[in-house]
């Protein structure tokens, strides 16, 4: 039931950008430039993404790590 | 996944005809007419011709220490049942030097030293008698060199990176290139990495054919680490290194982000990744139904297909909506999602608190099942619940810092970021992490 709600959730949003691209000017992006936009995970994440992909079985497609080290412990 | 791919490509195409289609001359701008609509500069904003040649120097230092513990009831060391508790202290330095040249490129050279001190409970289990060692240090340093054409926004790098731990050796190298569309509101990116890894074959005591007399009297015994030594009289002398078998990942990463308008900006991800070799691990124990006990056995060969969304919206003058979805699928049956949400709330333009929540729900690979769940007949089998049916929920909080004059009124200290999250999954394991992240300039 979560996974189908995330899934139309997701084509809902997609639909929605899909009628909307602008073509923004570079002193329109004040709001985009900020450094909280950025659309990266955090620095301080790091560890938290090692983490998740050593207790789950997903990983990949967030810039994290596919692999090396073990995460054995 | 026929419908994700037509919907990727079928917004990449109206993204590209809307930019064409609402382009037009910007005769305020051109005429230096007056407006409140003052251009915005930053690093990606300046013409080519703002950049000279520039000196090697410091561009930027990045210090991250997390702490991290948990607890649960499933490790994969007693077959699917015992202590899974571990702490964690991870540290990571990056060192950023930059220089321009004379070609309008700007040249980075990234080097980062990692070192992680974990103690894990479990691990105790290596050996039938729970004295094992507990814990374990890593060290992982890496290098990447990367150029960028400041006139056309394109890059291009490598990398390499090493990680070493007593049971683990993983060495790795990737090349990297971006480039940017025309009107500088898409960015396409690649990345391809290899890891050659060896895996150190460290077996549960009871599966390690020991004691072997040799002539003067002494033994070979099985220390607490599972290391394999000579015992004589009182003196030990190490034998040989432990074997290793191989086990290699080859990731094709590739992005695509799009500015969307001047709120909005999403970028769709996709990562292609096979691994060969050693895919299990030689101390983790699974128990048959018939009370049997062995190693966990798993498929020599798993292919992984992630595929990521992220959208950031500004909202309004001081809130930033960071979202983030991923469908994941392998060839081991796994099918998962990954939902999460950052709510970015701006105190000041310097000041920042972030509360984000995170859900995660996975299908069971093929071969899981719990203690005493699997067949002795079963070709494959783990009882490790990273494989397992479940779902867990993550959330916290982040406070950001990122004052003019520097943090606490230290120039050079320019940004500090605290995190706090706590995770569960519904299998038991709890944890907790708390991170601290300070950026030198």
């Amino acid at each position: 039931m979560i996974t189908q709600t995330i899934k139309v959730m997701a084509a809902v949003l997609l639909t929605a950008f899909m009628t909307s691209c602008v073509q923004v000017k570079e002193y329109q992006k004040n709001r985009i430039n900020d450094s909280e936009m950025v659309l990266s995970n955090r620095k301080v994440e790091k560890n938290e993404l090692n983490f998740q992909s050593y207790r789950e079985a997903a990983s990949g497609a967030n810039a994290g790590k596919t692999g090396g080290g073990c995460g054995c412990n | 996944m026929k419908k994700i791919f037509l919907s990727i490509v079928g917004f990449a195409m109206i993204c590209r005809f809307s930019a064409y289609a609402q382009t037009r001359q910007d005769t305020s701008i051109n005429k230096n007419t007056f407006s409140l609509y003052q251009p915005v500069t930053s690093g990606s904003d300046k013409s080519p011709e703002d950049y000279g040649p520039k000196d090697l120097s410091i561009d930027e230092i990045n210090l991250v220490s997390s702490y991290y513990w948990q607890n649960g009831d499933h490790s994969a060391i007693t077959g699917g049942i015992g202590t899974e508790k571990v702490t964690d202290i991870s540290n990571g330095l990056d060192l950023k030097l930059a220089w321009t040249g004379d070609n309008q490129h700007k040249n980075i050279i990234s080097l980062g030293m990692g070192f992680d001190h974990h103690s894990s409970a479990s691990s105790a289990y290596v050996t039938t008698t729970g004295l094992g060692k507990q814990g374990g240090t890593r060290l992982y340093p890496s290098v990447d060199f990367t150029t960028e054409n400041l006139k056309t926004g394109g890059t291009f790098g490598v990398g390499a990176y090493y990680s070493g731990e007593y049971n683990y050796k993983s060495l790795g190298a990737d090349l990297h290139f971006s480039k940017k569309t025309d009107d500088k509101n898409g960015e396409f990116s690649v990345k391809l990495q290899a890891y050659l890894d060896h895996v150190t074959l460290i077996y549960p005591s009871e599966f390690i054919q020991v004691i072997t007399p040799v002539s003067t009297g002494a033994t070979y015994i099985t220390t607490a680490s599972g290391n394999v030594v000579l015992s004589n009289g009182g003196s030990t002398a190490s034998k040989p290194s432990l074997p290793t078998k191989p086990r290699d990942t080859y990731t094709a990463s590739f992005g695509y982000s799009q500015i969307v308008n001047s709120r909005l900006q999403v970028m769709f991800l996709a990562d292609v990744v096979t691994q060969n070799g050693y895919l299990s691990l030689p101390f983790h124990r699974v128990y048959f139904s018939n009370g049997k006990d062995t190693i966990e056995k798993l498929p020599s060969s798993r292919f992984k297909l992630p595929l990521g969304f992220r959208a950031n919206y500004f909202l309004g003058d001081n809130i930033i909506l960071r979202s983030y979805y991923r469908y994941y699928l392998d060839n081991w049956g796994t099918r998962a999602n990954t939902a999460s949400l950052e709510v970015v709330y701006k105190v000041s333009p310097f000041f920042s608190v972030s509360p984000f929540y995170r859900y995660y729900t996975q299908t069971a690979a093929r071969y899981f099942a719990p203690y005493e769940g699997h067949s002795a007949s079963d070709q494959y089998y783990t009882s490790n619940y990273e494989y397992a049916k479940f779902n867990s929920q993550f959330f916290g909080v982040g406070f950001r810092i990122a004052p003019p004059k520097g943090v606490f009124g230290w120039q050079n200290l320019h940004e500090l970021e605290i995190r706090y999250g706590h995770y569960a999954q519904n299998t038991n394991l709890v944890s907790n992490v708390v991170s601290l992240s300070l950026g030198f300039k």
